[in-house]
């Protein structure tokens, strides 16, 4: 990243750097498709020369059946993906249903990861600014990730069914939605926190002889700083927030999203193997685009990252 | 330059998460299907054991034609789950009625739970264990030295008491736990999978047999069934909290009109298996059309012909529900109850009036010519 403001760049020439620059894109881009490509010659290559039965050991499998059942071919699972769901008059393509139950479960993972994101950072910022708050709540938020999901998912669920204000009724997806806050929440709260106190001594001491008062410390010193620490935390936030939207899914049984998606294609698992890939499929692409959002992020809070340090 | 980047990029961040904002806002209003318009009608929930399909095909079905509203009561089918268990949220307050199989719930009774069995509606179990041919594993006799699977949580006590009575310890056998699909079965990881008729064993029919590169015969597969080997226990049941019964002289009443209306739809299934199985896959079952209606088939065989009308809890097969769930120990010791459940754990009082109603109205509820149709199940279940 240039270092200097904004003022300078826009009278120079362009630069020579933008060639080479253009170059890297085009080979990230080749690189994740390669490694994509990569992924599909692995898979084909141990179906072709694996054994049927797979390598066990004892009597523990290591490496899996190479049948059809077990490890589908690559295009069987695409040429799948544009056929019907079923023969029935609800049928639809099934990259359609798998598109529609993606969009629904990205839904719910961003509103989760909003959440998850808002209350994380208010931690932090309660814990920066009282130390007797950091040794109070920091124990209890890494007890909080402990708890299972199975455990809590339930739970959520029967709570929120009995909340009821005015006209608001508690909808099953925000129980989903709070499931992926709360995995959300926890490496935001962490990063956040680490971000917020990563600020030299020295520049803290400028701003205090100053005058300048917490809040403008934190506004103006503090949050920035604390990007190269937040934006590592937020991409976990964002894979947490969809693994949360999908299991909850699956744990309270909610109609419409992936994880369900998953469960009821595996009950075909045995007559139509490739199939169930579909919604895996949905899974990654939720995830991609998460993860794209996140980029979206860096790239919109560039000024600030110095130096970014993985979480 | 650099404005204008910054620009786009501000624009497609936004554009994300608009999109995201909008897959969640018609994921919201995708939640509740009741219409509760009419406000004289009872509002009562009725909790599931699993997804919409084809084992629930006849409260579906006494929805969609009607049967409910005709007793006056606005019935909303709540779906269940992989953690969702149906007899937590009866007695959590969150749903007025439940589905659940009887041995799961004896063990919730005996732990304190307050629910009585005010309808069995499955007469026989769909339990099977299911092995290939050449296995040569027709009898519970037959498993010993076998791998044998099971999914475990509460379905494995049938196939613990045939083995027990078989005189084939649990040592005896190699117990695999099984998955949601017949792939270990179909792998030959498992010689004898557990198997429900009205859903695993379809899928096995619905797989292609790569020794004749045709879908799986039922002639090429053995199946034991544990009501001919005798340790059948009772399965789909409707549940009630017993406190209100006992305290709530209109729970009472509706109870009556909800298994009153849901034996209709029972009925209706019986009657129109097709219709049925379309009705419970326009609710949302993502099941194929030919599982779906081999299931609505297969459910209809534990129902009818009804012994002594249908959701009567006869008294000997409580009993041997019962017995089985004192007397089996699991692979740890455990079983299921310790001490026989009260007497508050089943009543036929509300049936009796629900089926009285019934024949009065002229509807069958023995079925006592019932016979099954028959099921061409296509590969995948489509």
């Amino acid at each position: 990243m240039t270092a200097a403001p904004g003022s300078s760049t826009r009278a120079r020439p362009p630069r020579p750097k933008d060639a080479p620059r253009g170059n890297a894109a085009v080979k990230r881009v080749a690189f994740g498709v390669g490694g994509v490509l990569l992924l599909v010659a692995l898979w084909e290559l141990y179906k072709a020369v694996g054994p049927a039965e797979g390598v066990v050991v004892g009597d523990l499998t290591i490496l899996p059946r190479t049948t059809d059942l077990a490890m589908p071919h690559v295009w069987d699972m695409i040429t799948r993906l544009f056929g019907e769901t079923g023969s029935g008059r609800n049928a639809v393509p099934v990259w359609s249903a798998v598109l529609e139950a993606s969009a629904f479960t990205l839904g719910v993972a961003a509103v989760g990861w909003v959440v998850g994101v808002v209350v994380g950072m208010l931690l932090a910022v309660l814990m920066q600014r009282f130390r007797t708050a950091e040794s109070a709540v920091l124990p209890w938020i890494i007890l909080s990730q402990t708890v299972p999901l199975i455990a809590i998912a339930p739970l959520v669920r029967r709570w929120g069914s009995q909340l009821e204000f005015g006209d608001f009724t508690w909808e099953n997806w925000m129980s989903v939605a709070v499931i992926a806050s709360y995995l959300a929440f926890f490496p935001v709260s962490i990063g956040a926190l680490r971000g917020l106190n990563s600020p030299d001594a020295i520049h803290v001491e400028l701003f205090r002889s100053y005058g300048v008062g917490w809040w403008k410390t934190l506004f103006k010193l503090r949050l920035p700083a604390s990007v190269p620490y937040l934006l590592p935390a937020l991409r976990l936030a964002a894979a947490n927030a969809v693994i949360g939207t999908v299991v909850a899914e699956v744990s309270i049984g909610l109609r419409g999203g992936i994880g369900r998606m998953i469960i009821e294609y595996a009950q075909q698992a045995s007559g139509d193997p490739a199939k169930t890939w579909a919604p895996i499929f949905g899974a990654i692409a939720v995830g991609l685009v998460a993860a794209g959002f996140i980029a979206l992020l860096g790239v919109l809070l560039r000024r600030y990252r110095r130096g970014e340090v993985p979480a | 330059m650099k404005h204008s980047t910054r620009l786009i990029t501000g624009v497609g961040a936004l554009a994300v998460s608009a999109l995201a904002l909008a897959g969640c806002s018609s994921g919201g209003t995708d939640g509740g299907s009741t219409d509760s318009a009419d406000g004289e009608l009872t509002p009562v929930s009725l909790q599931l054991q699993w997804f919409s399909q084809a084992q629930f095909a006849g409260y579906y079905a006494a929805l969609d034609q009607g049967f409910y509203e005709e007793e006056g009561l606005d019935v909303t089918i709540l779906e269940g789950a992989a953690d969702i268990v149906p007899i937590d949220v009866l007695t959590g307050g969150d749903a007025d009625f439940a589905i659940s199989w009887v041995p799961k719930v004896l063990g919730s009774i005996e732990q304190g739970a307050a629910v009585t069995d005010i309808a069995q509606i499955f007469e026989r179990s769909g339990t099977t264990q299911v092995s290939m041919k050449e296995a040569n594993i027709t009898t519970a006799a037959d498993l010993k030295g076998k791998s044998v699977g099971s999914w475990g949580y509460g379905n494995e006590w049938e196939l613990f008491a045939g083995m027990g009575k078989a005189g084939v310890a649990l040592d005896d056998i190699s117990l695999v736990s099984q998955a949601f699909d017949m792939n270990g079965f179909l792998a030959g990881d498992i010689d004898a999978a557990q198997a429900m008729t009205y859903n695993e064993y379809a899928q096995v029919l619905e797989s292609i047999n790569p020794a004749t590169g045709e879908l799986f015969q039922p002639d090429e597969l053995n199946v034991i069934d544990w009501n001919e080997e005798g340790t059948a226990m009772l399965q789909d049941a409707i549940w009630a909290d017993s406190d209100r019964l006992a305290d709530d002289a209109d729970y009472a009443d509706t109870a009556v009109k909800f298994i009153k209306a849901s034996i209709k739809g029972w009925a209706y299934a019986r009657d129109n298996p097709e219709e049925a199985a379309t009705i419970v896959t326009e609710s949302g079952s993502q099941l194929g059309e030919s599982h779906q209606l081999w299931m609505t088939n297969e459910v209809n065989k534990l129902i009818w012909p009804s012994t002594s009308g249908v959701g009567t809890i006869n008294q000997d097969q409580w009993d041997q529900t019962v017995e089985i769930a004192m007397d089996t120990p699991n692979e740890t010791g455990a079983t299921v109850i310790t001490e026989e459940p009260p007497a508050t754990a089943f009543s036929n009082e509300y049936v009796e009036k629900a089926l009285a109603e019934l024949e009065e109205e002229g509807v069958d509820v023995i079925g006592a010519d019932y016979a099954p149709i028959e099921v061409t199940l296509n590969e995948g279940g489509n």
